[in-house]
């Protein structure tokens, strides 16, 4: 009897503790709505923020909020709200929680998502409520020709990037003989197709790994590298699969280049490579350098979130900037805010923002930077690539 | 003996509900099935409803979501608690379900020329197949006892997986997009919409009931007490007769075709697969549900079902203090899980014959 | 399929598929020495690499050493080998107890059925890891170069290298000392006793519970070995590393016959040589899959694993 009596204290107890916690939660939602015109309203961030892959999307999240922090300390109160909600990446799990987003009727635009995957899942529901999003990272081509009035994405596709990845190796590394690779993740294969098709007879061989956490031994694709005797590596993919890629061929002992695209610009790559072996690996980003645009924002940001800027920060931080300029424009409805979209013209430190009729960055505004890293563990602007 | 004692002694509330007239029973039963359907209005009941609904997930697609994972937690409890064949590659089967239907009806598949079905028509050939892919698992692996099933099956979910990720015709991460959602209109309006994710559940929840009498019946007939007799001794069931190839390959489809419906409704609702959902972990999940619930009862795998679905959802968006709650979430999942287990090793509703059993063996084990 | 690359590389593919195959098989005898005498998976037993995996990079990192280290001279490389070892043993060694006391033990005084311990397995499991990935905020940590790979010595156009040809003697090693310990020791004689026959063994006067303990901190010395080999050849950690090892190392203590330690040496090796050879042939994406399919293979004709189930050849 005393046993079950201590059960049921045990199991009340968990209960009300998972209640008072959903308690305070429910409470916390501060009610000083700011005054002034155009405020009380909310800019979403929808994308991972846990799970694995939580660091490009925390990257994000972080360059986002930091814009809208700018802007309410210029208004002087928390003018506009930082909505956040967690996708985990997962397109399994986006739909639930974009529908949680959609019944907040404050919101006014979305910056995410930042995965493909997770794009096809939610993007619908979005169109389908009519708010509009900027992605600064989704980058398959196919996102844009499905009709959808609210998608725009802030980074050029695939299709910019893997032939000035391309022509980068051809005309600035002038190899000869270059190994692809890629994760099989849609970004990764994609942009890994376009530079086999755009290199065609000076790729000597080609891989596919699995994608990141589920592989960790890739001593056959460093021995197929090794003998395959090319002295420059494409690896379609991100930073965390490149960073154990490029640790395991140094420490074979090959000495060619690691190139890949954005997704693998990140100084997590020589977190785990080491910076050495790093040093003088090349990233493509359809981006212009940070410190090109002459702002603050790259010690801005080290000063509120006390890390560096990662992938994607700087374009995340424009495209908030470029709801804020819309909102303080007076467009306060979700269908306003689309219109003005559509003729936005806009300056940040990335980049230039202009959109096409299907929500892509205008073709003429996309630039294309090599980055290198070098021995401060980051990669730093190297040059503009010219793919006409 | 107090009363309460008295009271479990006569089998507690299942017992109680054993020995009330017909009549009683359906409209207990009736009461039941309508608070269910009432389920997605939960957040509206005063005081206890903001407890219970998820907060950063809109709350009916929770529903919908608990309701595949208690259709998986239903047919694994079928192939794990009934007939006694551990499986930790369930999700194999909810994969070939929603790649199924993704292949008929998406306009991205290869066949998208020649087929481009409704979701409703493809329903029935990817559960037909689901049904293939759990014999093509059950024929080679019958003579595989406990954990060497256990880790066959794995490797088969591995397989599928690995597949779906490297082979063009699945598509890998590029996925499968615009697969069309079941039909339906009401009032001009398709019923099955993007925004509201309540017709999906109660989509969810009929095939859940309709689920649960189709496998109550085949537990109450001779496939049911056939599955009891291998589960509690192989070879003394061969000996008496039962032919344990014939229903242990029986398990196998009928699990894979409750998996199956799974992966069909899931596809129907998101309208977008790829390869990343289908990963080892969800087997794993599903079959700690169907254990901590009560392996070999029904109302166990529900509920064990709905909890590994539920709990996760539910600490999304909650904060104590500073710390985020949901960064810890499967962390304290993980620890949820060796409380429940340890507190009850036959599951949070027991099947009453398991509970029986243990109830001996508890008796054999020498005082420590 | 490219078989002229398989062809051609096919030595360095042999040296490399053995090195990670010595590797995976220290890691099976975990799931292999507490199968034998409970007759359960292990399902914590990846995370009890896993702590290994971290508890030696931050002792090294006590040392100043981190991912941009230079190497260090032989003295010290062997110097932080040693404590490197002795510090992932204690660490994987106390976590394996860990796991046992709280997932298991009280699991076992109430006589649990086995599904029960499974899934107990599988929370401590997921608890484990899912703290580690919040702690370390899910990144990859780099490991530092204690030893440089270097060619040892060269077989036709296959070179072999000091870490591959460390990491398979350290591993027969620790396998013969394990081997001598369970045939030839008093406590090892206990451990075969309980494997063959719990009830007559408890008659007999052997601690069944000190037994355990003592397999589950075995698996655990051994999984910290393994760790350390772990880290010098991959070079990166992430919470998530003991689970995907993990996968591996079950199937090849199942493909050599769960409950039998050379089943599992012998497992370790064919599985890690299989899946590089694999990768050679069909593609890395492909690695996984093969040995997959090897292992269904070969239970269909041995439905017991190649060397049969038994501890130490006990129940021979």
């Amino acid at each position: 009897m005393r046993q079950v009596l201590a059960r049921a204290i045990g199991g009340v107890a968990i209960i009300g503790l998972i209640a008072g916690a959903a308690a305070c939660n429910s409470d916390s939602s501060s009610d000083d709505t700011a005054s002034g015109s155009n405020c009380g309203y909310k800019l979403a961030y929808f994308g991972a923020l846990t799970g694995s892959a939580a660091n490009l999307g925390v990257n994000i999240e972080q360059g986002f909020e930091l814009a809208i922090e700018q802007y309410n300390k210029t208004k002087g109160s928390t003018c506009i709200e930082v909505a956040k909600f967690d996708s985990q990446g997962e397109a399994s799990v986006a739909p639930g929680v974009a529908r949680s987003l959609v019944a907040d009727k404050k919101i006014l635009g979305i910056v995410g998502p930042p995965f493909s995957g997770e794009s096809e899942a939610a993007d619908p529901i979005f169109e389908a409520a009519g708010i509009p999003t900027i992605t600064p990272s989704a980058t398959r081509v196919s996102l844009a020709s499905k009709g959808w009035k609210t998608f725009h994405r802030a980074v050029a596709n695939d299709d910019a990037q893997g032939p000035a990845a391309a022509a980068y190796i051809k005309d600035n590394l002038k190899a000869t003989k270059v190994f692809v690779a890629d994760d099989q993740s849609a970004y990764g294969a994609g942009l890994a197709d376009v530079v086999k098709s755009k290199l065609g007879s000076l790729v000597v061989a080609t891989d596919k790994t699995e994608g990141d956490g589920k592989q960790a031994d890739f001593s056959a694709l460093v021995q197929k590298v090794s003998s395959s005797g090319a002295t420059a590596l494409f690896y379609g993919g991100y930073y965390t699969n490149a960073g154990i890629i490029r640790k395991q061929l140094t420490a074979a002992g090959w000495k060619g280049t690691l190139l890949g695209g954005d997704g693998m610009k990140d100084p997590g790559l020589s977190k785990a490579s080491g910076v050495q072996a790093a040093v003088g690996t090349v990233v493509t980003c359809p981006c212009s350098p940070p410190e090109a645009a002459g702002g603050t924002f790259v010690n801005d940001y080290k000063a509120k979130w006390n890390v560096d800027a990662g992938t994607y920060s700087d374009v995340a931080y424009d495209a908030a900037n470029v709801f804020l300029q819309g909102i303080d424009a007076g467009n306060n409805t979700t269908e306003k805010l689309n219109t003005f979209l559509s003729t936005v013209n806009y300056k940040g430190i990335a980049n230039t923002y202009k959109f096409t009729a299907t929500g892509e960055l205008d073709p003429s505004l996309i630039k294309v930077w090599a980055f290198k890293f070098d021995s401060s563990g980051d990669a730093k602007s190297d040059v503009e690539i010219k793919t006409s | 003996m107090s009363e309460k004692a008295n009271f479990r002694e006569n089998g507690g509330v299942r017992g109680w509900f054993g020995r009330q007239p017909t009549w009683v029973r359906s409209v207990v039963v009736a009461v039941a099935l309508v608070l269910a359907f009432l389920l997605p209005y939960a957040g509206d009941v005063p005081l206890i409803g903001p407890q219970i609904v998820t907060e950063g997930i809109d709350w009916p697609s929770a529903l919908f979501n608990m309701s595949y994972y208690v259709l998986l937690a239903l047919g694994l409890n079928v192939v794990v608690g009934y007939a006694g064949l551990l499986d930790l590659g369930y999700v194999g089967f909810f994969a070939v379900g929603a790649y199924g239907t993704a292949l008929l009806t998406s306009p991205d598949s290869v066949l998208y020329a020649d087929t481009g079905w409704k979701w409703l028509m493809a329903v029935p050939v990817a559960l037909a197949l689901t049904m293939v892919a759990g014999l093509v698992l059950g024929w080679p692996t019958l003579r595989l006892r406990g954990d060497y099933l256990a880790i066959v099956t794995l490797g088969f979910a591995e397989i599928i997986r690995i597949f779906a990720t490297s082979t063009t015709t699945l598509r890998g991460d590029r996925g499968f997009a615009s697969i069309p959602h079941p039909p339906g209109e009401w009032g001009g309006k398709p019923i099955f919409g993007v925004t509201d994710a309540v017709p999906y559940f109660w989509l969810g929840l009929v095939v859940i009931i309709a689920v649960i009498l189709g496998v109550r019946n085949l537990d109450r007939s001779r496939v049911g007490r056939s599955w009891l007799a291998i589960r509690e001794d192989e070879e003394a069931a061969e000996i008496m007769g039962v032919r344990t190839i014939k229903y242990k390959l029986w398990a196998f489809a009928i699990g894979a075709f409750i998996g199956g419906l799974g992966g069909v409704l899931f596809a129907g609702e998101q309208g977008f697969i790829n390869s990343q959902t289908f990963v080892l972990q969800f087997s794993i999940l599903v079959l700690a549900g169907v254990v901590m619930g009560g392996s070999g009862n029904m109302a166990g795998a529900i509920l064990g079902g709905a909890l590994i679905s539920y709990i996760p959802d539910r600490l999304r968006g909650i904060s104590l203090g500073d710390t985020d709650l949901y960064e810890y979430r499967f962390a304290m999942f993980g620890l949820v899980i060796i409380i429940i287990m340890v507190l009850r090793p036959q599951g949070l509703i027991p099947s009453r014959r398991r509970a029986m059993e243990l109830k001996d063996r508890e008796k054999e084990v020498a005082p420590q | 399929m490219d078989f002229s690359g398989l062809i051609n590389d096919f030595g360095p593919l042999t040296v490399s598929g053995l090195a990670q195959g010595a590797i995976i098989a220290l890691f099976a005898l975990g799931y292999t020495l507490v199968y034998g005498v409970l007759r359960l998976i292990n399902f914590a037993h990846s995370e009890v690499f896993l702590m290994g995996t971290y508890a030696c990079l931050i002792v090294w990192g006590w040392f100043g050493l981190n991912q941009d280290s230079a190497a260090p001279s032989v003295g010290g490389m062997l110097l932080y080998l040693a404590i490197g070892l002795i510090v992932a043993i204690i660490a994987s060694g106390l976590t394996a107890l860990a796991v046992e006391v709280v997932a298991y033990r009280p699991l076992r005084r109430r006589n649990a059925p086995p599904l029960a311990f499974l899934i107990t397995a599988i929370g401590a499991s997921l608890f484990i890891s899912e703290l580690t990935g919040v702690l370390t905020h899910r990144n990859q940590r780099g490991v530092p170069p204690i030893i440089q790979a270097k060619p040892l010595l060269t077989i036709g156009d296959t070179t072999i290298t000091n870490l591959q040809l460390l990491i398979v003697v350290l591993a027969l090693v620790m396998m013969f000392l394990l081997d001598r310990f369970i045939n030839a020791s008093r406590l090892g004689r206990g451990i075969r006793a309980v494997s063959q026959n719990p009830d007559s063994a408890a008659l007999m006067g052997v601690n069944k519970s000190r037994v355990i303990g003592l397999v589950f901190l075995l698996g655990g010395l051994m999984a910290g070995v393994a760790a350390v080999m772990y880290n010098l050849k991959i070079g990166v950690t992430r919470y998530d590393a003991g689970f995907l090892l993990g996968i591996d190392a079950f199937a090849a203590a199942v493909l050599g016959g769960i409950g039998n330690l050379r089943g599992a040496l012998l497992g370790g090796l064919l599985l890690g040589v299989l899946q590089a050879y694999a990768a050679g042939l069909f593609g890395s994406q492909w690695l996984h899959a093969a040995s997959f399919v090897l292992l269904v293979v070969i239970l269909l004709f041995r439905p017991t694993g190649l060397l049969g189930e038994s501890l130490g050849r006990a129940r021979a």
